[in-house]
């Protein structure tokens, strides 16, 4: 069944090659190819960006099929999107949008003030399906007084809101289409959809009427791939022009050695965490959580797990952050000391935890590399193998039904989750809290840098998870493919830049 | 049976090279198995990296997997558990299909069409898709996977058992027990089943192969043998993603599960040349 499909795409992937071929052939012009496929290991639920939490859906759409009033840049920097300039006021309560002229949907609805406010007042109102409100939330009103100008007044000073109107959740819609956007994505980007292929892949056309540079790529196919080893296969094979994200580490050693390929590992701002449910009473104990900590060897399990790609970390914080704080130094490498907390915490007879692992081989490994070091300060740990869906609704949602898990947290500067009162892994402390506060109403750089740090502390010092490391961004790409984001600072894989060499 | 019969029949066995060979391998698997129970080189759920993906060494003669850990108790711990699987698989198809075959051979009725029918239903569902099935209903493990492939194994078993006693009691002798007064349960105990024997030996050995099949097949996609307990299966899974970089992950596991079904087979082949009365008349004649 599954073999039968890749066959059916793999011909029409060909015919669409014969075809590009041919045109240039025709032309006469010199022949660099304007198509690409594009590897991504998950299929997304559907292509609303502005109404679902998985990283999957900005993966494909963002920047390419929507866009925001300002956008991230491939280094992580704010740069004007579908506002062109804004002025802020001087008590920092007020933002003055100036938009771009002739920008378009890819209906051919115009794009104006009207859009922006319509889109900014769905994500924030009490009924919005937004998985990201929070960005929203300190939004006080939103006014269109001409068409050109959009005027949004905050509640209270935030640092990080044009960062905040950059993310994927925070896009433009228009009203026409905004409900339909999950099958049928229209938004303002250079691209549009041309095929879901369900199960298969997602193929985007580009479209004349862009108000910006258009693109060098004609049309750009997102092929969903989740097995690691058919990863490999599809590249070797020609199927795919790049997997900006392999899935299994150790395949990249082979295309280190073959020329016809690139390897290029980035950074993301996926924070590896083992996570303490500590709706559980034993780890509202925090001798309990910090023996755990000691108790695991973080570079092994990035030897063990990544086959070293990833940086171990201390804290929840991105290690390329210019705010980021080395703490991996807080609870360091140490069984003894582990037993022995563990012992004064009551537990000297050891322990017996269950740990839930998602598919991807960081938490698979990485589980097996844990259990057998726990193991060794005597705490026995069940391993059970479960799949995203189940993860969802066991461990993230429903009754956090776990001890353990092991998980990636793939949002951009996402320390704030641990200010949350029904996050998932339960942590709760006033003193953090206070800090994240302060942030929020903090506007100098140099005194958000040192609150950020010293949020990092508090949950380093706490042990509010065991952090793990720094997932790495280990891409695969053809090596006459140029433009592709080398790192991951939020969910992304912008083409709009992307072009073959000749 | 009598004493120049057994000698007859070794005597034949061991002009048969397949049975011969069959044998030698499972026997060789098996006592790998009963090693491993008795304790493995290195302990399998100690995690080393440093020292992993090592080719062959004197200290790891299989080398290491990604883990570290030695490949040589990898690979016995989980023939124990390939053949764990097996006999408790095949046990749960013999202990119930041989006696459900029986009586629906010996008895007909609204019963027997319901043992037979029950059998055909179960027939219609591979094992390996009762094995998926009941793991999604009940949760994935190696005690699930056992269970699916025992439930399958019973519908053959039940089938195996029907067919042979079936072809059994239309014979004379069977019918003169009858007439002597023997009770049903002794005639099938002491004239069908010794004549119906051979058959289900033979289907045994194939049920076998099969459960080594289910249990690798199922591990492979993570729902029997669960972690850290190691299984060829998962093995192979784990192989997987080195297959171009570290080819001997993947070749070890594979090696021994064809090992084991390949000995299996060609001792089932082998036994049927042997008991089998219709092809040793075949073959005679």
């Amino acid at each position: 069944m599954r073999s039968k499909r890749f066959g059916i795409a793999l011909a029409a992937a060909q015919m669409v090659a014969l075809a590009a071929t041919a045109g240039f052939a025709a032309t006469g012009g010199a022949f660099a190819k304007d198509s690409l496929t594009m590897g991504v290991g998950l299929e997304p639920p559907h292509l609303d960006p502005t109404a679902g939490a998985a990283a999957a859906i900005d993966e494909i759409v963002y920047a390419n099929l929507f866009e925001g009033l300002t956008r991230i840049d491939r280094n992580g920097a704010v740069q004007p999107g579908l506002a062109e300039s804004w002025t802020i006021s001087d008590d920092r309560l007020t933002y003055t949008f100036t938009l771009r002229d002739g920008v378009t949907f890819h209906d051919g609805a115009s794009f104006d003030s009207s859009d922006v406010k319509f889109s900014l007042d769905r994500a924030r109102a009490e009924t919005s399906t937004n998985a990201q409100k929070g960005l929203f939330e300190g939004i006080a009103s939103v006014e269109a007084p001409d068409p050109k100008t959009v005027i949004v007044t905050l509640k209270q000073p935030e640092g990080n809101f044009l960062w905040n109107m950059g993310w994927g959740d925070a896009v433009m819609v228009d009203p026409a289409s905004a409900e339909s956007n999950n099958t049928n994505p229209v938004g303002t980007g250079p691209f549009k959809l041309a095929r879901w292929t369900k199960g298969d892949s997602v193929m985007l056309t580009r479209r004349d009427d862009y108000w910006g540079k258009a693109p060098a790529l004609k049309s750009v196919t997102f092929k969903f791939i989740p097995d690691a080893s058919a990863q490999v296969a599809a590249l070797l094979a020609g199927d795919v022009d790049a997997m900006p994200n392999m899935g299994a580490p150790e395949t990249l050693a082979q295309f280190e050695a073959d020329p016809r390929f690139e390897v290029v590992v980035g950074t993301t701002e996926g924070e590896t965490l083992l996570v303490l449910n500590q709706r559980r009473d034993l780890f509202k104990d925090p001798k309990v959580r910090r023996a755990i900590a000691h108790a695991i060897d973080k570079q092994a399990i990035v030897d063990g797990a990544m086959f070293g790609f990833g940086t171990p970390i201390g804290s929840h914080f991105a290690p390329h952050n210019p705010a980021y704080l080395d703490l991996t130094g807080v609870a360091p490498y140490d069984p003894e000391k582990a037993k022995s907390l563990l012992a004064e915490a009551g537990h000297a007879d050891g322990l017996k935890l269950v740990m839930k692992l998602p598919p991807p081989s960081y938490a698979r490994r990485g589980g097996e590399i844990i259990a057998a070091q726990l193991r060794a300060v005597g705490i026995e740990t069940e391993l059970v193998n479960v799949e995203w869906g189940q993860w969802l609704s066991d461990v993230f949602k429903g009754d956090h039904d776990f001890d353990l898990t092991i998980v990636s947290h793939t949002e951009p500067l996402d320390i704030g989750i641990y200010a949350r009162p029904d996050y998932y892994f339960g942590y709760h402390s006033d003193a953090f809290n206070a800090v994240m506060d302060e942030i929020r109403d903090t506007a100098d750089e140099a005194k958000r840098t040192k609150l950020y740090q010293k949020a990092q502390t508090i949950l380093a010092e706490d042990t509010a998870n065991v952090f793990l490391f720094q997932l790495a961004k280990t891409g695969v790409r053809a090596a006459k493919l140029d433009g592709l984001w080398e790192n991951a600072p939020i969910q992304a894989n912008d083409v709009t830049g992307v072009h073959w060499r000749k | 049976m009598s004493g120049t019969r057994q000698k007859s029949l070794i005597r034949k066995a061991l002009h048969r090279p397949n049975l011969v060979l069959g044998g030698f391998l499972t026997g060789f698997i098996f006592l790998t198995a009963l090693a491993a129970a008795i304790g493995t080189p290195y302990p399998t759920d100690g995690v080393s990296i440093a020292e992993r993906l090592q080719p062959p060494t004197a200290a790891h003669w299989l080398g290491t997997d990604s883990l570290g850990r030695d490949l040589l108790s990898m690979l016995m711990k989980g023939a124990q558990n390939a053949m764990l699987m097996g006999c408790v698989a095949v046990g749960i198809g013999l202990a119930v299909g041989v006696p459900a075959g029986l009586y629906a051979a010996m008895r007909k009725g609204l019963s027997v069409d319901a043992v037979m029918r029950l059998s055909d239903l179960i027939f219609a569902f591979p094992a390996i898709l009762t094995a998926v099935l009941i793991a999604a209903l009940y949760g994935p493990g190696v005690t699930n996977a056992i269970l699916a492939v025992g439930i399958f194994n019973i519908a053959v078993f039940a089938r195996v058992t029907r067919g042979a006693a079936l072809n059994v009691m239309g014979r004379q002798f069977v019918t003169a027990a009858a007439a002597i007064g023997r009770p049903p349960i002794a005639i099938a105990i002491h004239h069908v089943l010794p004549n119906a024997a051979g058959a289900i030996i033979i289907q045994a050995t194939i049920q076998f192969a099969v459960a080594i099949l289910a249990e690798a097949g199922l591990s492979y996609l993570g729902l029997g043998v669960q972690p850290p307990d190691p299984s060829w299966g998962k093995m192979l899974n784990d192989a997987q993603t080195l297959m171009f970089t570290h080819p001997m992950q993947a070749v070890v596991p594979g090696a021994a599960i064809m090992v084991a079904v390949l000995g299996l087979n060609l001792l089932g082949d082998g036994l049927r040349d042997v008991l089998d009365p219709r092809l040793r008349i075949v073959r005679s004649g």
